[in-house]
């Protein structure tokens, strides 16, 4: 699979006569490594949120990409990496079956519950 | 006025800013997104070592002289940059090649730099030290990676030795500052081959064989590259002097 992309410079004006670069780049996704996922620890005790993806050529180069493109303000003390082949996502198609049935059940909250008053501390 | 800390200083600096300028050239052509800001990274990382040895050989050269002037005004002659630094990009190989063979030495000898006697050249190298630790790793993963990947980047990596290796024994020549900083050039030589022999064998990479080696960059004679990478770099500063934005 190829598409071609079309690269303009200075803000992307697409006047022709505006710095177009008239030539165009074609990309073979066939040779593009593979994606990671990253996620960074902001402090020590936090838990990893993920922050965002690149593409690496193996787990090292992953690691060494996150560095440069995730922590470069600080944002992190720790890194996790992982190929997004090997993250499994809940699909779109079946939010109805898999969220919507939570709704209605309001028992499953704490509050639903009254407690007696010689509970304290709670 | 020039002592020798102050040359020193000055081929430090000289060495970490033009090869942050040859670096920075890739901005906006890396291979891949991740290592454009890699190299970029890098590049700053040097720029910003440059900085504080320009910095500190401003105060020793006189209350008139600022980093600004040292790295903008001063001619190819005055330049004492390693001549690898200086080097063509070329091609990705020769890229991360250059950078290897440097962030090595840089290692070595900034580790000996930071227990040195003295003190602000000595926390000016400790710093660089978590920066260059860093960039050993990159470009021998680099090495390795392209060394030991497939035929084409084999042949790369082969050609970009062939291109550099000649540049390298200037690491090991010690200059006339050099030897006044009693710099123990005998011992970073046998601590960088043996890092180098290291990171080949592993890259299946052959272990360059001692040819001829090219000098002059430390006392300012330098091969033709420098020249142009001045003009582009010193313009600005020549055509309009003081300007600041």
């Amino acid at each position: 699979m190829s598409f071609t992309q079309q690269k303009y410079f200075y803000g992307d004006i697409p006047e022709d006569h505006t710095g177009k670069d008239n030539t165009s780049t074609t990309f073979e996704t066939k040779n593009e490594w593979p994606l990671w996922e990253v996620f960074v620890r902001s402090k020590q005790g936090l838990d990893h949120k993920h922050v965002g993806s690149l593409h690496a050529a193996d787990a090292a180069m992953a690691m060494e990409n996150a560095r440069d493109v995730y922590t470069r303000r600080q944002e992190g003390v720790s890194l996790w990496v992982v190929e997004s082949k090997y993250i499994h996502a809940s699909s779109p198609d079946d939010a109805d079956s898999f969220y919507e049935p939570a709704n209605d059940k309001i028992y499953r909250y704490p509050v639903f519950y009254q407690l007696p008053d010689e509970v304290n501390h709670m | 006025m020039h002592t020798y800390l102050t040359n020193y200083l000055l081929h430090l600096a000289d060495t970490a800013l033009i090869l942050s300028q040859r670096n920075s050239e890739w901005c906006g052509h890396g291979p891949i997104l991740e290592q454009d800001i890699a190299i970029t990274n890098i590049s700053l990382d040097l720029l910003g070592q440059s900085r504080n040895f320009y910095q500190y050989a401003a105060t020793l050269v006189g209350p008139d002289t600022t980093e600004d002037a040292l790295a903008y005004l001063r001619t190819e002659r005055e330049y004492k940059n390693h001549l690898l630094a200086e080097q063509p990009n070329g091609d990705w190989a020769q890229t991360v090649l250059r950078q290897f063979f440097f962030s090595a030495y840089q290692y070595l000898l900034y580790e000996k730099l930071q227990s040195g006697p003295d003190e602000q050249l000595a926390a000016i190298a400790a710093k660089a030290l978590k920066e260059v630790t860093y960039h050993l790793r990159w470009s021998s993963e680099w090495v390795i990676r392209l060394g030991d990947g497939t035929e084409e980047s084999h042949q790369r990596m082969l050609k970009a030795i062939d291109e550099l290796w000649r540049y390298t024994g200037e690491f090991f020549m010690a200059a006339d500052y050099e030897k006044e900083m009693a710099v123990d050039m005998a011992s970073l030589k046998a601590a960088w081959m043996k890092k180098l022999i290291a990171v080949f064998e592993e890259a299946t990479l052959p272990i360059p064989e001692n040819t001829f080696m090219q000098t002059g960059g430390k006392t300012g004679i330098h091969t033709e590259y420098l020249g142009f990478i001045l003009a582009e770099m010193q313009y600005l500063q020549r055509t309009y002097p003081g300007a600041a934005w």
